[in-house]
């Protein structure tokens, strides 16, 4: 007999995972060739520049579109194949949507919420997402972010496992995407898988756990936001007023020393302030700096710190911005 | 269970049937365009062999002139919602749901055959009281005449919407595709009398079987005398829909 030793792994099962994918549209191609995983209870973020092949990927993945080559598994169900019993445990907002112009919300709520077997009530949804004033509303006189946040509830209305968002916020006033980052937030929160797209790097290191930054078709990181910075901009920069002098002095230990008005950074700054600016790579820079201040008693007029961000990572692994 | 094919399908229908009625022009131009061609012409020339007397003899039938318009502006509004919801993700967006695609095209079906029973009971109701003489037809019959045709060029109308590009090309695409077909129907000038590839050609639309049904029915030679032209019209029916599922473009 073979000793009953209980195996204990745990093993993550991605809930989503694509393998290879690729999709051509004649002669253009869309998706060249990717892979990808999504893990249960966080929101993941593809990332991209227009035309990088954002949307393809996602209705791929959704079983919305048909790719050329390339596996996919949703929820350990192939996306075509599975279409209907799929249908029922996703979510999905698409890309610049409509629905019929002279629709009313509560209409539309009551007709999806007829073609999922599990539904949730749907007064408390639109309450949550903020539109219980506009049920009567024709879709037609909905506000940009009164329609998006149509849309989410659609697409929560049957307790999806797994939501995706493709560009929820784009053409939003700050105001109205703030709110929405509110809203995607609170999905996760309540244990849903979101996968979303944006070409917004302040929006997906916002909201994403995760994010793949996707250009030309191709993947060319995944990562959290943190740790992409972190890889592949460490540099950090401090920047500070102050009219004590040699202030420079007593920073060289941590690297070159800028002064705003091109001083001499060790002189005394001749009837007042100076700025100054220090650059140095790592996280322990700002704390080595502050450390610093504090030990000499420098007197700080003004501190700001600038850190990069994603858009700095993605302009260094593409060459260019995402904008241009 | 239900059939996949009814889930959501009468709730879908009769919010497209709301839908409709709120967008006035859509509605009234449905309803009322060829009631005013009918009474207008009507009044001009009298409705066909009129018993009353006829103040110029017109080699057609305005009665059904009126019914094939009737048909053919429900083909046309139909091109226009699809090629409307297409371009505004509207068609994407249903399907990315539960709905099967013969729900979401089946329910546009339904609200224009409804709307072609409406007009045409108005048509007759204004024939009843506007032209007494007028030769009494079974109205069951000649509706269900209608009814039948308009199913039939309704099939065509989403082969037509396939070929629009955007919404703003649904009227003059609908109507350089339906209008001949009409011009064709030998509802103006007798399709025997084409030269043969002419005739041939004009067989190929619903529009000519129809009017030769509705002929049919008016002059109470019945259905029997024109089951050439019901298979036809099914057959037609049959081809465009299995056309218009290899060629139909949703987004
Ligand atoms: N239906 C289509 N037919 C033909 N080409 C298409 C189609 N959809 C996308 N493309 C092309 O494929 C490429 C990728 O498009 P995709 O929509 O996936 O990009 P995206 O990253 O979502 O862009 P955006 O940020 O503008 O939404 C683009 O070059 C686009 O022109
Ligand atoms: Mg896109």
């Amino acid at each position: 007999m073979p000793p009953s030793t209980p195996l204990v792994t745990f093993v993550v099962i991605p809930v989503i995972s694509v393998f290879n994918l690729g999709k051509r549209y004649g002669r253009t191609v869309a998706v060249d060739d990717v892979s990808l995983e999504v893990f249960e209870g966080e929101i993941f973020g593809l990332i991209g520049p227009n035309g990088a092949g954002k949307t393809t990927t996602m209705e791929c993945v959704e079983g919305n579109r048909v790719p050329d080559k390339g596996t996919i598994s949703v929820l350990g169900l192939d996306p075509r194949r599975d279409a209907n019993t799929l249908r029922q445990r996703i979510g999905v907002q698409h890309q610049e949507a409509h629905l019929q112009k002279r629709i009313k919300v509560w209409e539309a709520v009551d007709l999806w919420r007829s073609l999922y077997t599990r539904v949730v009530d749907s007064d408390t949804l639109l309450a949550r997402l903020g539109l219980e004033s506009k049920r009567d509303s024709w879709f037609m006189n909905l506000s940009g972010g009164q329609k998006q946040r149509l849309f989410i509830a659609l697409a929560l209305i049957h307790e999806p496992e797994v939501v995706f968002l493709d560009e929820l916020t784009t053409g939003l006033d700050p105001q109205a995407r703030r709110a929405i980052w509110g809203l995607v937030t609170g999905i996760r929160d309540r244990g849903t898988t979101v996968f979303l797209t944006t070409h917004l790097m302040e929006e997906a290191e916002r909201l994403c756990d995760r994010v793949a930054i996707i250009e030309h078709g191709r993947l060319i990181e995944v990562g959290t936001p943190d740790d992409l910075v972190q890889k592949h901009c460490p540099e950090r920069t401090v920047v500070f007023t102050s009219d004590d002098s040699n202030v420079g002095g007593r920073m060289q230990a941590l690297g070159p020393v800028e002064r705003a008005d091109g001083g001499e950074v060790g002189a005394v700054a001749e009837g007042g302030a100076a700025t100054y600016t220090i650059r140095g790579a790592g996280d322990d820079f700002v704390t080595d700096v502050i450390n610093i201040i504090a030990r000499e008693g420098i007197r700080v007029r003004g501190f700001r710190t600038e850190i990069p961000t994603l858009e700095d990572v993605f302009l260094k692994l593409t060459g260019h911005g995402i904008r241009d | 269970m239900q059939p996949r094919f009814l889930q959501g399908f009468w709730k879908l229908t009769w919010l497209e049937t709301k839908i409709f009625t709120r967008e006035p022009m859509g509605f009234v131009a449905t309803l009322v365009m060829p009631l005013v061609v009918f009474i207008a012409l009507g009044r001009a020339f009298g409705v066909a062999k009129p018993v009353a007397a006829p103040q110029v003899d017109i080699p057609f039938n305005v009665a059904i002139l009126a019914a094939v318009l009737i048909a053919l502006s429900a083909v046309q509004s139909l091109v226009a919602i699809i090629s409307i919801y297409r371009e505004g993700g509207i068609l994407k967006r249903l399907r990315a749901t539960p709905l099967s695609p013969v729900t979401i095209m089946g329910a546009q079906v339904v609200v224009k055959l409804a709307f072609t029973v409406i007009s045409l009971s108005l048509l007759m109701l204004a024939g009843r009281r506007l032209f007494p003489g007028i030769r009494q037809v079974n109205v069951f019959s000649f509706t269900a005449a209608v009814l039948l045709s308009t199913f039939s060029i309704l099939s065509l109308g989403f082969v037509i919407a396939s070929l629009v590009p955007t919404a703003r090309f649904a009227q003059p695409v609908g109507a350089a595709v339906l209008y001949p077909m009409l011009a064709l129907s030998g509802l103006f000038y007798p399709v025997d009398r084409f030269p043969r590839a002419l005739r041939a050609f004009a067989y190929l639309f619903p529009t000519t079987h129809a009017v030769s049904l509705l002929n049919g029915v008016w002059d109470g030679s019945g259905w029997g005398a024109h089951w050439v032209n019901v298979a036809a019209l099914l057959v037609l029916f049959a081809g465009y829909t299995a056309l218009s599922t290899r060629v139909f473009r949703w987004e």
